[in-house]
């Protein structure tokens, strides 16, 4: 299980294919990133207006 | 009726299935964690040049996990539709629906990935080949049943008409794993497959399979996390939900 590159930069550069390594990489990260923020948002938001919702069916029945 | 079908009923519905999806959620989170961890180690770090691609071959550890789970999150979504034609199950639509926002972003992972593999190795980014041109049309089907689903204002509808063009569009999923194999294409052949032992070195192979255990794990958290959201939606006004907004308040999450 040894390192297989001598140093950080050699890692960075990809033998050349540093574009193409981490053009897929970022993107991947970002959406694994951004989907589960996006669908956190999302739930927030539905929480607030359901709870909204049910507070005024709630007054509603009041009156 | 005996027990076992009651008990598998039980988890069918939604108000059931709430607080378990609830408590597998962190655990799946972990997992794609730690399967992630290891497989980039494994594979960005561990794992030697290849002798033909040179570092470019690394692409193949994300490249292959998002092909993988683009395939195989679109037939689980025609299963669960299958399932709600056959049985109107209400968890069936919310699962397929669930499922399918991650499916397109991994059937675009797949060709972006893909582009960014070609330019290199064959030099273009794009040909119009068969498994190019087949999970294209996967994410066309994907997007397609995002937007039918928006579209039909009634959820049961929706969910029929989703159901639909989800079956519809399984006949492609043999067509893009067997169109390396039926067609002359430019991509490679499988890397791995069930009846020969795979093409690669040990330590590449490892990298690659945590990577699709990583996808796994990943893909099961967020479709059940996404699942969660369109059960309080759809059930809402129900009793049930009334007491997870009412437990969501004072930060007890339930």
């Amino acid at each position: 299980m040894t390192i297989h590159w001598n140093s950080f930069s050699e890692f960075l550069a990809m033998g050349g294919y540093g574009v193409y390594v981490w053009g897929s990489f970022g993107v991947n990260a970002l959406i694994m990133i951004v989907e589960p923020i996006v669908a956190i948002q999302r739930r927030k938001s539905l929480v607030a207006r359901l709870k909204r919702q049910s507070r005024a069916t709630d007054r509603n029945k009041e009156q | 009726m005996n027990n076992r079908l009651i008990n598998w009923f039980k988890f069918a519905s939604p108000q059931s299935f709430y607080p378990l999806a609830g408590k597998m959620i962190p655990w799946f989170a972990a997992l794609a964690v730690v399967f992630g961890v290891a497989g980039l180690w494994l594979g960005m770090v561990v794992a030697p040049t290849d002798f033909q691609q040179g570092e470019g071959y690394r692409i193949i550890f994300i490249h292959v996990p998002a092909s993988w789970m683009s395939m195989f999150i679109y037939l689980v979504m025609a299963f669960w539709a299958a399932l709600g034609l056959a049985y109107n199950t209400r968890l069936s639509g919310m699962m397929a629906q669930a499922l399918a926002p991650t499916g397109a972003l991994m059937a675009f992972l797949s060709l972006w990935t893909g582009a960014l593999w070609g330019k290199p190795m064959w030099g273009t980014w794009w040909v119009w080949d068969a498994r190019l041109t087949s999970e294209l049309i996967l994410l066309f089907l994907y997007i397609g049943f995002i937007a039918l689903q928006a579209s039909i204002d009634d959820p049961r509808r929706a969910d029929k008409a989703g159901a639909v063009l989800a079956l519809v569009g399984v006949v492609n999923i043999p067509i893009i794993y067997f169109s390396v194999k039926w067609w002359n294409t430019l991509h490679q052949g499988s890397s791995v497959s069930l009846t020969k032992s795979p093409s690669m070195a040990a330590l590449m192979l490892w990298g690659m399979l945590l990577m699709a255990l990583c996808f796994w794990m990943y893909s099961i958290a967020i479709a059940l996390y996404r699942a969660r959201s369109i059960m309080l939606e759809r059930e809402r006004g129900t009793e049930w939900v009334k007491e997870v907004l009412a437990a969501e308040g004072q930060g007890v999450s339930k």
